[in-house]
């Protein structure tokens, strides 16, 4: 079996109100700890995917941060690549890179292909092979014209989209995204979504760990997710899996030609669990909650045989955020922590 | 082995580049720290010139000025240096990446030594030349080992210090600010140091300007050296050498120090602390 490409085991990280002054004692008041993480245990296997979602204060730019080597943890242990974070830190770090959204790093002075070069050199990138890596990762996220332009003359939004570049351009095997799409319009966003696919593509070995308030981009990139608050793993499990637990029986929406009747009749129904009708100055909505999905033919047919006339039908899934709502109580605009996460 | 040497290399190099282009984007330096450098080299240069002293005295006060360009750089510039990468966000990309941090504290101090060499020696040339001063060196083979060997000791503290001003933040600045003027006296910037009482004259000894300036006056005025001597050039160089192992030793344990407590204590990230 493969090692894992990330593994947390009770993972803990407790926060401690730093020391004023050189001389002075540190506080004893215990309420001065905050809990950013408690006891997480995951599991991230190469080649996946892999979505934290959560509010803010969650913990998860802090469990990035100890995957990262950035950050001990206080209690549990945890592995990257097979590699322990706080032991073998050195070995972990020429395989992983880190981009946050809304990042301000690089330096004003250079511009931005500049910058690129500093960090990929620092990252070890034979220079021979930077600027190809470069050019293409400006065309990735349209910032080529930018180029040669300094970085203090960048909007924040292109100043993060160097940064992305930046995470890209060293090539690692297993990449931490922290809210990567963090204040980008549509297109960009959208550009990113469809290169991080292509990107998880190219090498089968990639593993990417991101995280993100967008409930739609982690369900459209994931292959697995965890819902991640107060510290705690909620749940981990595919989008579709993680929907399916909110979801009792399977629904259906027919839009029906205006004059259609018979709702009590399709209620009563062998496999309908609930029928409910709403009607609009053009079409019938017909909405059935079914034990199973094959009694969807049944209402077909009940619905063709008293004359009425199907305009459309879909299956109506639930959202990660009836997920999320279910979880956590509360939905992902509820930032009443002021910690980060 | 070529790896371990390759990547170090190569990030001191690329980390040095942002502070070297610097120089040459940014040339109003030009005017701030040739010019008004002068200004206080004239000053002393007046006075000893009153007193009718030995000319080789303005020329200490040149090469003071030129060399005191170095310790508000590594003071300022290169102490301050991981705090600022921290405030802007570099800080945990460089831990981050796979490359030792000496190297970039290293193309740090680089960058620093290179744009500084370039504002020393317009200093000193505008020195040499306002002030016509009688500047012969006759080894300048040991005159230029001398120099590498105060800026590498020199930058040696430099680098211990960025490690430190990290590590207490902002009350690690107003200690560094009581630092600087008892420095440019127990260095003697402007002076000879045999002035000292020997024991004043050996806590001088701690700083690499003192040995670097007493060896370097000696290989530029030799004729008078004898006049204003401390130790020997030969003494010197064992100093400044024994400095530089001493001063990277410390900033190679610091920085393993402060990486450790700041992952414990999670401070990589916290700006404006």
């Amino acid at each position: 079996m493969d090692t894992p490409a990330i593994r947390t085991e009770g993972l803990t990280r407790t926060y401690r109100k730093p020391r004023k002054g050189w001389f002075r004692r540190r506080p004893a008041d215990e309420a001065a700890e905050f809990v950013a993480l408690s006891g997480v245990d995951l599991e991230v296997r190469p080649g996946e995917l892999f979505g934290l979602l959560g509010p803010n204060g969650a913990g998860k730019t802090t469990l990035i941060k100890i995957l990262t080597t950035l950050l001990a943890p206080s209690a549990g242990r945890a592995w990257v690549d097979g590699l322990d974070v706080v032991t073998e830190a050195a070995a972990i770090r020429p395989r992983i890179n880190m981009v946050s959204g809304g990042e301000t790093s690089g330096y004003g002075i250079l511009n931005v292909r500049e910058n690129l070069w500093m960090f990929a050199r620092i990252y070890g990138v034979p220079n021979a092979d930077i600027k190809a890596r470069i050019d293409k990762m400006l065309d990735v996220v349209a910032l080529k014209d930018k180029a040669s332009s300094r970085v203090s003359h960048l909007s924040t939004g292109q100043r993060q989209k160097m940064n992305f570049c930046r995470g890209f351009i060293t090539d690692p095997t297993i990449l931490f995204l922290d809210e990567p799409t963090l204040g980008l319009d549509v297109t960009s966003a959208r550009a990113i979504r469809r290169f991080l696919r292509a990107w998880m593509k190219e090498r089968p070995e990639r593993t990417m760990l991101l995280t993100t308030h967008y409930m739609a981009e982690a369900d459209e990139l994931c292959d697995r997710l965890a819902i991640i608050d107060r510290g705690r793993v909620l749940a981990c499990d595919t989008p579709a899996n993680l929907k399916r637990r909110v979801q009792r029986f399977p629904i259906f929406e027919l839009s029906l030609a205006p004059g259609a009747d018979g709702v009590a009749e399709i209620g009563r129904l062998t496999g309908v669990h609930q029928a409910t009708k709403a009607e609009t100055p053009t079409t019938v909505e017909l909405k059935v909650a079914l034990e199973e999905e094959a009694a969807i033919g049944a209402v077909v047919q009940s619905v063709v045989t008293r004359g009425g006339k199907i305009l459309t039908l879909k299956k109506v899934e639930p959202t990660l955020e009836d997920v999320f709502i279910e979880l956590v109580g509360h939905g992902l605009s509820s930032d009443d922590e002021g910690v980060s996460g | 082995m070529r790896d371990a040497l390759t990547l170090p290399v190569q990030a001191t190099l690329a980390r040095s580049y942002a502070r070297v282009i610097w120089m040459f984007r940014n040339r109003t330096w030009i005017i701030q720290e040739t010019i008004l450098p002068l200004l206080s080299v004239a000053a002393f240069a007046y006075v000893y010139r009153a007193m009718h002293a030995p000319e080789e005295y303005v020329g200490f006060v040149v090469l003071g000025a030129a060399m005191t360009a170095f310790w508000f750089n590594v003071l300022w510039s290169m102490g301050a240096h991981l705090y600022w990468e921290r405030d802007s966000g570099n800080l945990e990309i460089y831990i981050m990446s796979p490359a030792p941090m000496m190297s970039i504290l290293a193309g740090m101090a680089l960058g620093g030594m290179t744009t500084t060499c370039v504002r020393a020696l317009s200093i000193l040339t505008a020195g040499i030349l306002v002030f016509d001063v009688p500047f012969h060196p006759t080894n300048w083979w040991l005159l230029a080992a001398v120099f590498a060997l105060t800026l590498l000791a020199l930058y040696g503290l430099g680098m211990m210090f960025a490690s430190l001003f990290l590590m207490f933040g902002r009350e690690a600045w107003h200690t560094v600010n009581l630092l600087q003027e008892p420095v440019f006296l127990l260095t003697g910037m402007n002076f000879p140091i045999k002035i000292f009482p020997r024991v004043i004259a050996g806590v001088g000894l701690l700083i690499p300007l003192t040995a670097g300036m007493d060896a370097m006056r000696q290989l530029m005025f030799p004729t008078r050296a004898y006049t204003f001597r401390f130790l020997s050039v030969e003494t010197e160089i064992a100093i400044l050498a024994g400095l530089a192992v001493v001063f990277l030793t410390l900033a190679k344990r610091c920085l393993d120090y402060l990486e450790r407590k700041a992952r414990e204590e999670g401070r990589l990230g916290l700006r404006w602390q």
